[in-house]
């Protein structure tokens, strides 16, 4: 594994998430994250498990800004970035997310949907946002597939698109928000060995995922959400082999229940 | 690293027996059914005609409405109005299309923010769509020339053109503002994700989804245009296609020169409307047919 151990080491976090709150909802009724703290450290694979509901998705969106958080902090490389007065769209400019369901752009080829943002945010020519594309294609192993439209291709090979789209942007940090639960069992292979990869370069990721094999093989630090909080990290053994906290053995159970361990 | 979609090389084949026998099947269903088809719409086609032809009043009606030489006589001004329509359509067409989209997105700007210019755009749309084009032609075919202001046009077919791209405006504007909502919003949320900004992300990723959407009902708007364009000749001169056929019926006492009129207009409508959905087959892509 990459990185320093479990927990936030000796080294200032690069992502530090303090008493977030976000509710949904006309009045605010439905609260999702309650008061969440987490910290990740460079190079760290950060996995976030947890029953449907229980905040993965809205922690990432928060993260990535997309959501407007009700209170707390969200700090990237000691810099506080939910302050309104920062430039949102260059914080976002240096973070990745990848969705359940790809978002590609549906009007755009494969070669454009990965060049957008290095010509239209970073300024590159497109010569040269073609180049770094193409070979950001190849590593997902669809350069061939450049000149298609998203629809031309399969939910593994869509993701892996999307992948290469988030990463042409050398972003410090990626956010994967359950990538592998639209897909067909045999494609979930694909996109987790790219995921793979990617730890072993040393890239800080924070993944929300069902897939318990892929976070006990890949993760530095496992945390389990519930009731809109961190209620249980450590090292992946330890989390999902034996966990305190009687809400995490009880999910954990169902998992396995689900055959799904 | 992973691979793309695995390779291989299909066998060597030939129809089966079976094969070639389903084919014949079907080849017979088919033609079998175009004989049908044909011969049906023959019958129905020939039944409309007898009745047509056969009812009382027929030969009146065919004299009133169908003299060739009625049609003759009043075909070169008849299409010289259609001229009038075509170039008012073709100005008001663009007018329409970029003063509706500007409303549509001004109407969807999210946040406290914009809200005094989405009320005002909301606005916009109630107003013009809400106002008869007859009575919209009057206010400012009439209305505007009379408050005699300094460097305002009083040309009849300009005043007509602004009446016309008013109402005509107000309802593409929602055409548009229809397009744009049916984007998913994960849409967005992807663009803004690599650091575009919200105009980006409307201009690049929202905009061209939205367009390629919306163009069949896009047609219809144009399709009436190109009709009502001629409204503007109850500002007196110029004349359009229908009021120079209005003239000629008066003069020959024969309603001949209004189906002249009408057999232009749809000369016009229905190559466009081929047009369009060639080009929306060539540039679009399958809506529906994607993940969102």
């Amino acid at each position: 594994m990459s990185g320093p151990a479990a927990g936030p080491g000796p080294t200032a976090p690069l992502l530090h998430v303090e008493g977030l709150r976000k509710a949904f909802g006309r009045r605010r009724e439905n609260v999702v994250l309650d008061g969440l703290d987490l910290d990740v450290a460079p190079h760290e694979v950060v996995v976030l498990i947890g029953a449907s509901g229980s905040g993965k998705s809205t922690l990432l969106r928060c993260v990535d800004l997309l959501e407007t958080v009700d209170d707390g902090v969200v700090e990237l490389d000691g810099r506080e970035i939910t302050d309104p007065r920062i430039d949102a769209d260059a914080v976002r400019a240096r973070m990745g997310i990848v969705f359940q369901s790809f978002n590609l752009f549906p009007h755009l080829t494969v070669l454009d949907n990965v060049t957008l943002a290095p010509r239209r945010v970073h300024g590159l020519a497109r010569a040269d946002a073609e180049e770094r594309a193409l070979a950001m294609l190849e590593r997902v192993g669809l350069r061939a597939r450049a000149g298609a439209h998203p629809d031309e291709l399969s939910g593994g090979q869509q993701q892996r698109v999307a992948i290469a789209r988030a990463l042409v942007n050398d972003p410090v940090l990626m956010l994967f928000d359950e990538v592998t639960s639209a897909l067909d069992p045999e494609l979930v292979g694909e996109v987790l060995d790219l995921l793979r990869e990617l730890s072993g370069e040393g890239m800080t990721m924070v993944i929300a995922t069902h897939e318990m094999g892929f976070a006990r093989q890949a993760a530095d630090r496992v945390c389990f959400l519930d009731g809109g909080r961190v209620l249980e990290a450590g090292p992946p053994e330890q989390v999902l082999g034996d966990p305190v906290e009687a809400r995490t053995r009880q999910f954990l159970r169902r998992i396995i229940d689900a055959g799904r361990l | 690293m992973t691979s793309g979609t695995s390779s291989w090389t299909p066998s060597a084949w030939t129809p089966s027996a079976r094969e070639l026998e389903r084919a014949a099947y079907r080849r017979r269903r088919t033609t079998r059914s175009v004989v049908l088809a044909a011969a049906s719409t023959s019958v129905v086609a020939v039944a409309l005609g007898l009745a047509l032809v056969g009812a009382p009043g027929w030969p009146r009606v065919r004299d009133s409405f169908l003299r060739w030489d009625a049609a003759r006589d009043a075909l070169p001004d008849v299409a010289l109005g259609l001229w009038l329509n075509l170039r008012v359509f073709v100005v008001v067409a663009v007018a329409m299309l970029v003063i509706g989209l500007l409303v549509a997105v001004l109407r969807t700007l999210p946040g406290p923010v914009f809200w005094p210019v989405r009320a005002l755009a909301t606005a916009y749309v109630d107003v013009f769509r809400g106002i008869p084009l007859l009575v919209l032609l009057y206010l400012v075919g009439f209305g505007v020339p009379g408050l005699r202001l300094q460097g305002v046009p009083t040309d009849a077919t300009v005043l007509g053109g602004v009446a016309l791209t008013l109402s005509y405006s107000a309802y593409v504007a929602e055409v548009f503002r229809a397009g744009i909502e049916s984007v998913h919003p994960s849409q967005r949320a992807a663009a803004r994700s690599l650091g575009l900004t919200s105009g980006q992300a409307l201009r690049l990723v929202v905009l061209p989804q939205a367009v390629r959407r919306v163009v069949p009902p896009l047609l219809n708007d144009l399709a009436s245009l190109i009709k009502d364009s001629g409204l503007i000749s109850v500002l007196g001169l110029p004349l359009d296609a229908v009021r120079y056929a209005q003239i000629w019926q008066a003069q020959l006492a024969n309603y001949t020169p209004y189906v002249v009129a009408g057999v232009l207009f749809m000369l016009v409508t229905i190559p466009m409307t081929r047009l369009t959905d060639a080009l929306s087959r060539r540039y679009g892509y399958l809506p529906g047919g994607g993940h969102l």
